[in-house]
């Protein structure tokens, strides 16, 4: 088993969420394709504005993620130029050539003395991106470095994820352990060939394997990964505060959490589908970010999250001091923040009219 | 679309960067490398806070080429809370709730794109605060 623990202590020392205005209740969808019938996997979704989407989300998170970094030690000015690293995971990247991440980056005034690079990996991501960053500061190459998962997902018009695909995500801006909010005890990351849902090359929407997604994908990989980190570093379900799982719809985290041993209010504040559906990427990223809006020092947390075909990440972290927000929007404020829409304006938001 | 035009301001679009002018310290946005109130060089980098309030507005119903599909919109001049006044697209809010002397902050958002095959353009809009 290969447990991953930094060679240099490094944490998150900012952190920044983001989810657009509008909202799509589950029985808008319901009633038009299939009168009302259907069950609803969660109350409403997230849906971008007609200016938003990835490049734009992960903009405004990685900025929020730069308000809670800087404070008395640390101006915005020198943090900018010490950013080693600049990382989006998504699979909703707005160009299929040509990275988000250097607009990303140019937003945020990392450029130019900076890597750039886009991550694929289904819903995982943007995990993916904050495990290599762990190894990118620990190491020594990056001072800082922010690792994003941002999505705008797709759902074919009518299917079960059209219900679900919302917007948003999260900003993590890993540094050394001096100037962390967070400390990162360790991680694991689990890895199989599990073809549970895809989309080829210019397809509009996904494609996905009906009830596979369940048990070998989303159940089969978190139980192990999340498992695994437990054993490796000798700590059970009590020992964390809040466990935070990837959240395709409203039941699957809270079995697969429950199946692991840990309870309802372990979960309930990283828990945020029902409020703005699956944010792929961005999903247990943003979860996070709720926990630690509210989290006391010295509480732990696991964070694990799941990537369609199919891996898994977990992270075992701990809260070492509350942040100053200086101006960064709380994700639960995000959350709040919500202008109702109905079918046609959704469709139209998801740019399915051809004006010419 | 001419990428070399839209390129050139990077800066100026994703983060408000203008100009402090360092004879009378006043903030010039659009950067335009002479002071507008004393004439003198001004080149000195300057990031503006992205605040401000909504000075005049108008929404547009018919909207030029390139921005159909965003209509209808609402335009404003926007008094930064440095001084200078700069036209930009508000967002996130519904054209009858828009109203003199609202605070606005900025935010980077897709100002517009060349059809299906062009590049996307992003650049600020303003919010209410
Ligand atoms: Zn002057």
């Amino acid at each position: 088993m290969s447990f991953m623990k930094p060679s240099k202590p490094v944490g998150i020392v900012g952190y920044g969420s983001y989810v657009p205005r509008y909202r799509l209740p589950g029985e808008e969808v319901s009633e038009l394709w299939t009168e009302g019938n259907a069950g609803l996997p969660v109350r409403e979704k997230s849906v971008p504005g007609l200016d938003e989407d990835v490049v734009t989300m992960s903009i405004e998170a990685a900025r929020n993620a730069m308000k809670r970094a800087t404070g008395a030690h640390l101006t915005a000015e020198n943090l900018q130029q010490k950013i080693g690293a600049v990382w989006v995971g998504s699979e909703s990247h707005p160009y299929a050539v040509k990275p988000t991440s250097t607009i990303v980056a140019e937003a945020i005034g990392a450029t130019p003395f900076t890597q750039a690079a886009d991550w694929q990996f289904a819903c995982k991501a943007g995990t993916e991106a904050f495990q290599a960053a762990i190894g990118f500061v620990s190491s020594g190459m990056a001072k800082y470095a922010m690792a994003i998962g941002m999505d705008a997902a797709q759902g074919r018009p009518g299917d079960a994820l059209e219900y679900t695909a919302g917007a948003g995500g999260a900003a993590y801006l890993i540094g050394p352990i001096e100037d962390a909010l967070v400390e990162i005890e360790g991680s694991l990351s689990y890895v199989t060939d599990t073809p549970d849902f895809w989309r080829r090359q210019y397809e509009k929407f996904p494609e996905h394997a009906g009830r596979f997604t369940g048990e070998p994908a989303y159940f089969g990989h978190i139980m192990s990964s999340a498992n695994a980190l437990m054993e490796a570093m000798t700590l059970k379900p009590s020992d964390f505060n809040y466990a935070v799982f990837h959240q395709p719809n409203a039941k699957f985290p809270l079995k697969v959490g429950g199946e692991l041993g840990f309870s309802k209010k372990q979960m309930e504040p990283g828990m945020l589908v029902n409020d703005i559906g699956n944010t792929y990427a961005g999903s247990c990223m943003i979860g996070l970010t709720a926990v630690l809006d509210m989290a006391q020092p010295g509480e732990r947390i696991l964070v694990t999250s799941f990537g369609s075909g199919a891996g898994s990440d977990s992270f075992c972290l701990r809260v070492l001091r509350k942040p100053e927000h200086n101006g960064a929007v709380k994700t639960r404020d995000y959350v709040a923040r919500r202008k109702v829409i109905d079918y046609a304006q959704y469709t139209r938001m998801k740019g399915y009219y051809k004006l010419n | 679309m001419e990428v070399a035009r839209f390129w050139r301001t990077n800066k100026q679009r994703y983060q408000l960067v203008g100009e402090e002018c360092p004879h009378c310290k006043g903030k010039i946005f659009p950067p335009r490398d002479i002071c507008p109130t004393c004439d003198k060089e001004a080149k000195v980098p300057y990031v503006f806070s992205g605040k401000g309030e909504v000075f005049s507005f108008s929404t547009l119903h018919q909207a030029p080429a390139g921005f159909e599909r965003y209509a209808p919109y609402t335009v404003a001049l926007v008094k930064l809370s440095e001084g200078p006044m700069v036209t930009a697209q508000l967002t996130d809010v519904d054209a009858s709730d828009v109203k003199i002397g609202m605070p606005v902050e900025m935010v980077t958002r897709v100002l517009r794109e060349d059809g299906e095959r062009g590049m996307l353009v992003y650049g600020y809009k303003f919010r209410p605060a």
